[in-house]
C-alpha cells in the first residue's frame, strides 16, 4: 500500500456484500499491471482490488491516464505483450492472470464480453453486421446457421435496431454511429454473459444516442442479471447509470462506494476536485425567469460592428442527387467582444460554420463578412491582413500543433506569416509572454509537443491563436479531448484573456454545460440549419424548440437523485411525443 | 508519493522522462541487427573504395599485357584481368564510380519524386490528375528500355549517367510523397495556418515536407540502392562508363568471357559487393523505418 490514503471504508462495501446474492462475477485482487516501455518500466496498475457482483454496476472512474482502461483489459486477458500482470483477476472463478489461451478464448465472448468505445473500429468493415453477431454465437454454441441467424435477428431487435430483418444483411457504414455501437452491444451479449465491460461506450456518441445506449445497457443489465463494469470519466454517464463507483487516480482506487455517497458526499480530496471541475447544466430553477430581457439586449444579426457575419450560407457536398447540405440559409453574427456558441449533435454543421467563418470552406451561396469586409470579394493581400485577426483553437490536442516543431517556433508561426520584419529578439520575447499569459512557463519555448500533456497543448494552441492579438478567436471544441479539471483549467484561462484583451469568440461545442457557462449567446443547428438562436441564459435554459429541448434532457448530470428524475422525465416526454406524433 | 493530489496540477509533473530524440533514434536504429550490418557495410565499401587507392597503389590506366590473366597471388591479391589490371585495385576503382553514381542518381531521384508528388498532393484537383497520369505513363515504360534507347544514341559521361538515371527513376518516390501529402494537408496545424492567412509555400515547406522526411528518407536509401543495381545493369550491357573507366556492373561484363575458363576472381568480387552493398541499403532503409516510425507505436 502506498501512502495515499484511500477512503475505501468497510462500512460502504461490507453492507452491499450482504445485500448482493451470490459470489462476485469479476473479482480483482491486488492487481499489479507495469508496461515495459523504451523509457522503462511504467507502472499502470498499482495494488487494485474491486469487485462486481451479479446484476451490480460498478463504474470505474478517473481521468486519462489513470490505468482505468488497462483494469478493463487485464479483466478481459487483453493487455498487450509489454504489459506485466500480477495479482489476481476472477472473472466467474477463473483467474485469467494465469489461464492458458484456450480457456481465455473460452471466456471472452461467453463468460465476460467487452463493449468498446469506438463503434466505428470495433466492427469489421466489410462484413454483415447479421455475420458479425452469428460469428460469435457459433464460435461459443454448437448450433445450426439457420437457429444462429433467427437468433441475430432476435439480438438486433433486443437492441432495439428497427427492422432487424433487413437490417441483418447491413454493412457497419450503412448503419449511424448509435446503431453500430448497438450491434456492438448485440454481439457482446449474445451468449448471455455474466460479466459486461463496457469502456467509454458512450464517449464517442451524441449526447441523445447517448441516453438511448445508456437506457439500453441499463435493462439488459437489469433483465438478465449481468454485472457490468463501467469504465467512463463522465460523472453523468456515472450518475445515470451504475450502483457503486470505484475513482481512480494514478493506477489505484482513492475511494469507492455507493453512487449517492461518492458523487454527493465525496470523501477523498481528488474526488472532490474532480467532480467541483465537472460543468452542471443549469436549469430553469437556477435562471430567475426575466421577462423582456432577450428583446433589449439582443440586437438583430445585421449590425455593422459585427467582427463576423455568415449571411444566409450554403454550403454543399458533392454534385447531383448525391450532393449534401451541410449548411443551408446560415445567418448568424458575433459582435465584438462577446462569445457565441455553436452547438448540436455531430452532423449537424457546427463545424463546418466554423471552418467557413475562416475562410477553409467556401460557401456555395450566401456570404461570409469578417470585420465588415467580404472575404471572398478581397484580393489575396486584403484577405490575409483580415485573417490577422483570427486566431484558432482546433479540437484535437496532437494533431493541432506541428510534432516536427518546437513549443516556441509554433507560436511564433503567425508572426513569421503577418510580422516578417519582426526581429528574433522581438518575436522570442512576444513568444515569452503570450506563453505567460496562458499560464505556461516561458521556458518551454524549447520543448517538443510530445513532451506536454494534452491541457498544456491546448493552450500552446491558444497561444498562437493569441499571440497576433486577434479581435475573433475561433475555438472548434477546444476542450473536449480533455479531461474536466484540465477543461476548467482552459476555459478560465480563454475567459480571463477575452476580458483582458477583448476578442470576440465563435465557440463550438456540443457540451452543452460548457456552452451554457462560457458563452452570452447560442446557435443550435441541426443537420445544417438553425433550429434556434438567442441569449444562452434563454435558448439553453427555457428553450422554444422541441429539438434543444430534447438535447438538454438527454445531458446527463453529475447528481444520481437529480439524473434518476430527469431520466423519467425525459423517457414520459419521448413516451408522449410518440403517441401523439404517432410514431 | 505524497499525499496531495491536485487534478489540475497533476499535468504538469506528467513530463516524459526519458532519453531525447536523437538517443532515442540511435537506440531504435541499433533494435534492428540488420540495418546495423547493412550500416556496417557500406561504411566498410566506402572506405574501402575512397581510401582503399591510397593505401593499395595500383595502376588502373595503362594496361600491363605481360601480366594478364594471373590467378590472385602475393602481388595481385585478387588476380588481374585480361588486360592486366589488378583486380582488387579495379574493385575500389569501380566502386567509386558505382557508389557515387548510385548515391547521386538515387538522391536526385528522391528530390524529383519528392516536389513532383508534393505539389501534386498538396494542389489537388485536375492539376494532381494530371501530374499523377504523367507518372503512370512513365512507370509503364520500363526503365531499362529508356537508358538502352539513350545509349544506342550517345556515351554518357558520368554526370549524364547520374542525370539520366534520376529522371528515369522518380516515378516511385514521387507516388510515397502524394500520398503522404494528401494526409498532412488536412492536419489541424496545416489549417491553422490556412486560416490565419499563411502562405501555400510556407505550408508546404514548414508543415507537409518536414513532417514527410521518415517517408521521403527511406524512399531514398531504397533509391540508391536501385540506382546502384541500375548502373549494374547498364554498365553489364556495355552501356554505362567507358574503359579505362569502369564500375561494379562493367567489370562483371568485362569478366563474363571468363566464367567458363576458371577466372572466379573477375566476377565474384564485384557480384558479392553489388549484392551486399543493394541488401545493405535496403536493411538501412528498414532501420530507419523503425526509426521515424513513432506515431505506430
Amino acid at each position: 500500500m502506498t501512502a495515499i490514503p484511500p477512503v475505501m471504508a468497510q462500512d460502504t462495501t461490507a453492507p452491499l456484500r450482504d445485500e448482493a446474492s451470490g459470489a462476485p462475477i469479476l473479482d480483482v485482487d491486488d492487481l499489479v499491471v507495469t508496461f515495459s516501455t523504451e523509457s522503462g518500466p511504467v507502472e499502470a496498475v498499482r495494488g487494485l482490488s474491486l469487485e462486481v457482483r451479479p446484476g451490480e454496476t460498478l463504474a470505474l472512474v478517473g481521468e486519462s491516464g489513470s490505468g482505468k482502461s488497462t483494469v478493463a483489459l487485464a479483466a478481459m486477458g487483453l493487455l498487450s505483450g509489454n504489459a506485466l500482470v500480477q495479482g489476481r483477476v476472477c472473472v466467474g472463478g477463473t483467474n485469467v492472470v494465469t489461464a492458458s489461451d484456450p480457456v481465455l478464448r473460452h471466456l471472452r465472448g461467453s463468460t465476460a464480453s467487452m463493449v468498446f468505445q469506438e463503434p466505428g473500429t470495433a466492427l469489421d468493415p466489410l462484413t454483415r453486421v447479421g455475420a458479425q453477431i452469428a460469428e460469435v454465437i457459433r464460435n461459443h454454441r454448437d448450433v445450426s446457421s439457420a437457429v444462429a441467424r433467427t437468433e441475430t435477428i432476435d439480438l438486433l431487435r433486443r437492441v432495439g435496431i428497427p427492422d432487424p430483418e433487413s437490417r441483418v444483411r447491413a454493412f457497419p457504414f450503412q448503419l449511424s454511429g448509435g446503431q453500430c455501437q448497438r450491434v456492438v452491444i448485440a454481439m457482446a451479449i449474445a451468449n448471455e454473459p455474466r460479466l459486461l465491460i463496457a469502456d467509454e461506450p458512450t464517449t464517442a456518441l451524441d449526447v441523445t444516442v447517448q441516453a438511448e445506449i445508456l437506457e439500453l445497457l441499463r435493462r439488459l443489465a437489469v433483465d438478465s442479471g449481468t454485472g457490468v463494469l463501467l469504465v467512463t470519466h463522465n460523472m453523468g454517464v456515472v450518475a445515470d447509470f451504475a450502483d457503486r463507483v470505484a475513482v481512480m487516480y494514478r493506477g489505484e482506487i482513492v475511494e469507492t462506494g455507493s453512487v449517492e455517497d461518492v458523487l454527493l458526499a465525496p470523501r477523498h480530496e481528488y474526488t472532490k476536485r474532480l467532480l467541483a471541475a465537472v460543468p452542471r447544466l443549469k436549469t430553469a430553477a437556477d435562471y430567475p425567469a426575466v421577462t423582456g430581457r432577450a428583446q433589449d439586449v439582443v440586437p438583430r444579426d445585421t449590425d455593422t460592428d459585427s467582427v463576423i457575419a455568415l449571411n444566409d450560407v450554403a454550403v454543399r457536398f458533392g454534385r447531383g442527387p448525391s450532393a449534401v447540405n451541410a449548411l443551408d440559409t446560415v445567418s448568424f453574427a458575433v459582435r465584438a467582444g462577446e462569445t457565441v456558441g455553436l452547438v448540436g449533435e455531430s452532423g449537424s454543421g457546427k463545424s463546418t460554420a466554423a471552418r467557413v467563418a475562416l475562410g477553409l470552406i467556401a460557401p456555395t451561396s450566401g456570404t461570409v463578412s469578417l470585420f465588415g469586409q467580404n472575404l471572398r470579394k478581397s484580393g489575396v493581400r486584403a484577405r490575409r491582413r483580415l485573417q490577422a485577426g483570427i486566431g484558432v483553437v482546433l479540437q484535437d490536442p496532437v494533431a493541432s500543433l506541428d510534432a516536427r516543431m518546437s513549443v516556441g517556433e509554433i507560436i511564433a508561426e503567425p508572426l513569421r506569416v503577418h510580422r516578417r520584419s519582426m526581429s528574433r529578439h522581438d518575436r522570442e520575447r512576444l513568444v515569452g509572454e503570450t506563453l505567460e499569459a496562458v499560464r505556461l512557463p516561458a521556458a518551454i519555448a524549447g520543448r517538443a509537443p510530445r513532451e506536454l500533456s494534452g491541457g498544456q497543448r491546448q493552450r500552446v494552441s491558444l497561444a498562437r491563436a493569441l499571440v497576433l492579438r486577434p479581435r475573433l478567436l475561433v475555438a472548434d471544441e477546444p476542450t473536449s479531448a480533455l479531461d474536466v479539471s484540465v477543461q476548467k483549467a482552459v476555459l478560465e484561462v480563454i475567459g480571463e484573456l477575452q476580458s483582458e484583451l477583448g476578442f470576440a469568440c465563435l465557440f463550438v461545442s456540443h457540451d452543452l454545460a460548457v456552452v451554457q457557462d462560457f458563452c452570452t449567446r447560442v446557435v443550435v443547428l441541426r443537420s445544417g440549419r438553425i433550429e434556434e438562436k438567442g441569449l444562452t441564459g434563454e435558448t439553453l435554459v427555457r428553450p422554444t424548440t422541441d429539438y434543444t429541448r430534447r438535447l438538454l434532457a438527454a445531458v446527463p448530470v453529475p447528481d444520481p437523485i437529480v439524473q434518476r428524475r430527469r431520466r423519467e422525465d425525459r423517457l414520459a416526454a419521448l413516451a408522449a411525443g410518440e403517441t401523439t406524433a404517432g410514431e | 508519493m505524497s499525499a496531495v493530489i491536485q487534478p489540475g496540477k497533476a499535468e504538469f509533473s506528467a513530463q516524459v522522462a526519458g532519453p531525447t530524440g536523437s538517443r532515442l533514434a540511435i537506440a531504435r536504429f541499433s533494435r534492428n541487427r540488420l540495418a546495423v550490418v547493412g550500416l556496417a557495410v557500406v561504411v566498410f565499401f566506402v572506405l574501402f573504395c575512397f581510401l582503399g587507392p591510397l593505401v593499395y597503389h595500383t595502376d588502373q590506366l595503362h594496361t600491363a599485357l605481360s601480366e594478364a590473366n594471373q590467378g590472385p597471388s602475393g602481388s595481385h591479391l585478387l588476380g588481374t584481368d585480361a588486360v592486366g589490371h589488378d583486380e582488387l585495385g579495379r574493385l575500389m576503382y569501380g566502386g567509386k564510380v558505382s557508389l557515387i553514381v548510385g548515391l547521386a542518381a538515387g538522391l536526385l531521384a528522391t528530390v524529383i519524386g519528392t516536389v513532383w508528388g508534393a505539389v501534386a498532393g498538396y494542389v489537388g484537383g485536375w492539376v494532381d490528375a494530371v501530374m499523377m497520369r504523367v507518372v503512370d505513363a512513365g512507370i509503364a515504360i520500363p526503365a531499362l528500355f529508356i537508358l538502352l534507347v539513350i545509349s544506342a544514341i550517345s556515351t554518357p559521361d558520368t554526370f549524364a549517367l547520374v542525370i539520366i538515371l534520376g529522371f528515369v527513376s522518380w516515378l516511385v518516390p514521387s507516388r510515397l510523397i502524394r500520398a503522404e501529402t494528401l494526409s498532412l494537408k488536412n492536419r489541424d496545424y496545416v489549417l491553422t495556418l490556412r486560416a490565419i492567412g499563411g502562405s501555400h509555400t510556407r505550408a508546404i515547406t514548414r508543415h507537409v515536407l518536414p513532417n514527410s522526411v521518415s517517408t521521403i528518407v527511406v524512399a531514398a536509401t531504397f533509391q540508391v540502392a536501385d540506382a546502384i543495381l541500375l548502373v549494374a545493369y547498364v554498365s553489364y550491357l556495355g552501356l554505362g562508363v567507358q574503359p579505362p573507366a569502369t564500375d561494379w556492373g562493367g567489370m562483371l561484363s568485362a569478366g563474363l568471357t571468363a566464367v567458363y575458363s576458371g577466372r572466379w576472381w573477375l566476377i565474384l568480387p564485384s557480384g558479392l559487393a553489388v549484392i551486399l552493398v543493394v541488401c545493405a541499403f535496403n536493411a538501412i532503409g528498414d532501420g530507419l523505418r523503425d526509426v521515424f516510425d513513432v506515431r505506430g507505436r
